[in-house]
C-alpha cells in the first residue's frame, strides 16, 4: 500500500515537472502558429530558428562567454586557493567570507551592483562587461570546489618530491595538479553551466546590441511567443538529456570498473 | 609550501572590482540624490504605498511558494530515500534534468499552458466548459515559482534525508514510538539542515524575481523585483533603485539570519 502511494506520488511530481516541457515539444512540431489548434506536423519552426541570424549570434555569444568565463574563473580561482594555502587562517577566513558574497547575494543585486560599477568607470557595456560579470560570479564556485583538494597531504607530497630532487615546476605538474584535477574540473563545469544558465546578471550588464540565449528569449517573449522558441526548447531539452545521460553512463561505468578491482 | 601568497592577488583584485566596489556603489547611490547630496529619501521611498504593497506581495508570494515547495519536496525526498539504489539514481536524474533547461523557457511553458488561447483552455473548451482566465493572477506567479524552484528544494532535503541512519529510526520504533512520533522527533529534526538550505534556495530567488512576475503576471502585478528593475531600465533612476535594493537586501539578510538559527551546522549544506 505504502509502495503504491509512493509510486503515485512520484508519478504526480513527474507529470508536474514534465507536462509543460512535453507541451512545448509537441507544439514545436505544430504547423499552425496557434497554441491551441493542431495544424499538422511540420519542421518549419526549426527552419525559422536556424535561419535567424540573431538567434545564431546569441547562441555563439552564450557559449563563447561561458567557455571564457569558466576558463578565467578556473585559473583565477585555482591560483587563489593555492595562494590562500600559504596564508594565516585569519586571512583565509576573511577572503572566504568575501568569496561567499556573490553566492549568497540575490542575482538582481549582483547585477545592479555590477551595472552601476560599469557606469561609474565608464566601461561601454557589451561582450566584455558580460564576460567580466560572469567570471565574477563563477570564481566563488571554483574556489569552493578546488579548496577541499588542497590539504596537508598535498603539501607533504610536494615537499617529498622536492626532497627527492624534483624541481618546483616538475613537482607542481606531477604532484599538485593531479591532486587538484577533480576539483578544477568540477569547478570549470559548474562555472560553465552557471554562465549558460544566467539571465538576470547578463540582463543588467549587457549593452543594447548584444544578446545571449537568455536575454533573447526574454525580449522575444515580451513581444509575443513565437513557435521557434518551442523549437529552441526542444533542442535544449534533447541536448541536456544526451549530455546528462552520457555523464551518468560514464560515471556508472567508471564505478563498475573501480568496484570490479580487488579491494586493497 | 606549494605556492606563494601572491598567487591570490588576481582573485583579491577581482573581489574588489567585481564585488566590493560594485556593492559600495549601490550603497553610495542609495544614500544620494540627483544633486549628489546625502539623503534618506531613497530608503524611505520603500514605505510609499505602491512600493510597500509590492514588497508585501513579494514576501507573501515567496512565502506561499516556499511553503508549497517544502510540502511537495519533503514527501518526495522520503519516497526517494526508500526506493532502491538504482531507481534512486534514475529519479534524481529525472529531477535534475529540467534544471538544465533555461528557466525562461520553463516559465514560458506555463504561459503557453495558462494563456487565454493556451493549451489548458483548449482542452477545457473542448469538453464544453467555459474559458478560464488563469494568466496575470498571483496564482499563476506562485505556480511559476513552484515549478521553477521545486528541484532546488527536493535535492538538498534528499541529500540530508538519505544520510539519516536507518538504525536510529528502527531504534525509535523498538522503543515504542508511533509513526508520527518517529517523523516529528527523529526524521524531521535530522533533516533540518537540508530544509534550511532548500528554503534559502527557493525563498530568496522567489522574493527577488522580476522575470516570473513579468511573464506570468503580464506586467500587471508588480513585485519588488519589478519595481527595482523598472527604476534601472525604464526610469533610469539609479538612486531610487539602489535605495530600494538596499532595503530588499536587509530583508534577504534578515531571512538568512532567521534560517541560520534553525540550522546548527551553520549553512555547511548550502551547496
Amino acid at each position: 500500500m505504502k509502495k503504491v502511494l509512493g509510486r503515485i506520488y512520484i508519478l504526480i511530481i513527474m507529470l508536474f515537472l514534465y507536462l509543460p516541457i512535453f507541451a512545448l515539444i509537441v507544439l514545436s512540431f505544430n504547423e499552425s502558429k496557434s497554441m491551441s489548434v493542431w495544424g499538422g506536423f511540420s519542421l518549419r519552426w526549426y527552419q525559422e530558428l536556424f535561419r535567424s541570424r540573431i538567434m545564431m549570434g546569441a547562441i555563439a555569444n552564450t557559449f563563447s562567454i561561458a567557455i571564457l568565463a569558466a576558463l578565467i574563473a578556473t585559473i583565477v580561482g585555482t591560483m587563489a586557493v593555492l595562494g590562500m594555502a600559504a596564508m594565516k587562517p585569519r586571512a583565509q577566513n576573511v577572503l572566504l567570507g568575501l568569496n561567499n558574497i556573490p553566492m549568497l547575494n540575490a542575482d538582481i543585486v549582483t547585477g545592479i551592483a555590477l551595472m552601476l560599477f560599469f557606469l561609474m568607470v565608464r566601461a561601454p557595456r557589451g561582450y566584455m562587461t558580460i564576460l567580466f560579470s560572469h567570471a565574477t560570479f563563477c570564481i566563488p564556485y571554483v574556489i569552493l570546489s578546488v579548496r577541499p583538494r588542497v590539504n596537508k597531504n598535498t603539501d607533504r607530497l610536494f615537499e617529498a618530491a622536492l626532497d627527492l630532487g624534483a624541481s618546483e615546476r616538475y613537482a607542481f605538474r606531477k604532484i599538485v595538479l593531479p591532486e587538484l584535477r577533480p576539483g578544477i574540473m568540477s569547478g570549470f563545469l559548474l562555472s560553465f553551466t552557471m554562465s549558460v544558465d544566467d539571465f538576470i546578471i547578463t540582463y543588467f550588464t549587457r549593452g543594447a546590441g548584444i544578446n545571449t540565449i537568455s536575454t533573447l528569449i526574454y525580449s522575444e517573449v515580451k513581444v509575443g511567443i513565437r513557435p521557434s522558441l518551442f523549437a529552441l526548447s526542444t533542442i535544449i531539452f534533447v541536448v541536456a538529456l544526451v549530455v546528462l545521460l552520457t555523464v551518468n553512463y560514464r560515471r556508472d561505468k567508471a564505478e563498475k570498473i573501480r568496484s570490479a578491482k580487488p579491494a586493497l | 609550501m606549494i605556492a606563494r601568497k601572491s598567487y591570490s592577488i588576481p582573485f583579491i583584485i577581482w573581489i574588489f572590482a567585481g564585488t566590493i566596489i560594485p556593492l559600495a556603489s549601490i550603497a553610495y547611490y542609495g544614500f544620494t540624490n540627483r544633486e549628489g547630496n546625502f539623503t534618506f529619501d531613497n530608503i524611505m521611498a520603500m514605505f510609499r504605498g505602491d512600493h510597500l504593497q509590492a514588497l508585501g506581495l513579494s514576501l507573501l508570494l515567496a512565502f506561499i511558494s516556499t511553503l508549497i515547495c517544502l510540502m511537495l519536496a519533503f514527501p518526495m525526498a522520503m519516497v526517494l530515500r526508500e526506493s532502491k539504489y538504482g531507481k534512486q539514481g534514475f529519479l534524481i536524474f529525472v529531477i535534475i534534468l529540467p534544471m538544465w533547461m533555461n528557466f525562461l523557457l520553463r516559465t514560458m511553458a506555463w504561459q503557453v499552458l495558462l494563456e487565454r488561447q493556451g493549451v489548458i483552455n483548449a482542452l477545457i473548451t473542448a469538453v464544453g466548459l467555459p474559458r478560464q482566465e488563469m494568466m496575470n493572477t498571483p496564482g499563476a506567479i506562485v505556480l511559476g515559482m513552484v515549478y521553477d524552484f521545486l528541484p532546488f528544494m527536493i535535492l538538498p532535503i534528499y541529500n540530508t534525508v538519505s544520510k539519516i541512519d536507518n538504525h536510529l529510526i528502527e531504534a525509535a520504533y523498538d522503543l515504542g514510538a508511533t509513526k508520527s512520533k518517529v517523523y516529528t522527533k527523529v526524521i524531521l529534526p535530522l533533516s533540518v539542515p537540508g530544509i534550511v538550505s532548500g528554503i534559502t534556495m527557493v525563498f530568496i530567488p522567489a522574493l527577488t524575481t522580476f522575470v516570473i512576475s513579468n511573464m506570468l503576471g503580464g506586467g500587471k502585478i508588480n513585485l519588488i523585483g519589478n519595481i527595482i528593475e523598472q527604476e534601472f531600465t525604464v526610469n533610469s533612476n539609479w538612486y531610487l533603485g539602489s535605495g530600494l535594493s538596499l532595503v530588499m537586501m536587509v530583508f534577504i539578510i534578515l531571512s538568512m539570519l532567521m534560517l541560520q538559527k534553525f540550522d546548527k551546522t551553520g549553512g555547511a549544506n548550502l551547496i
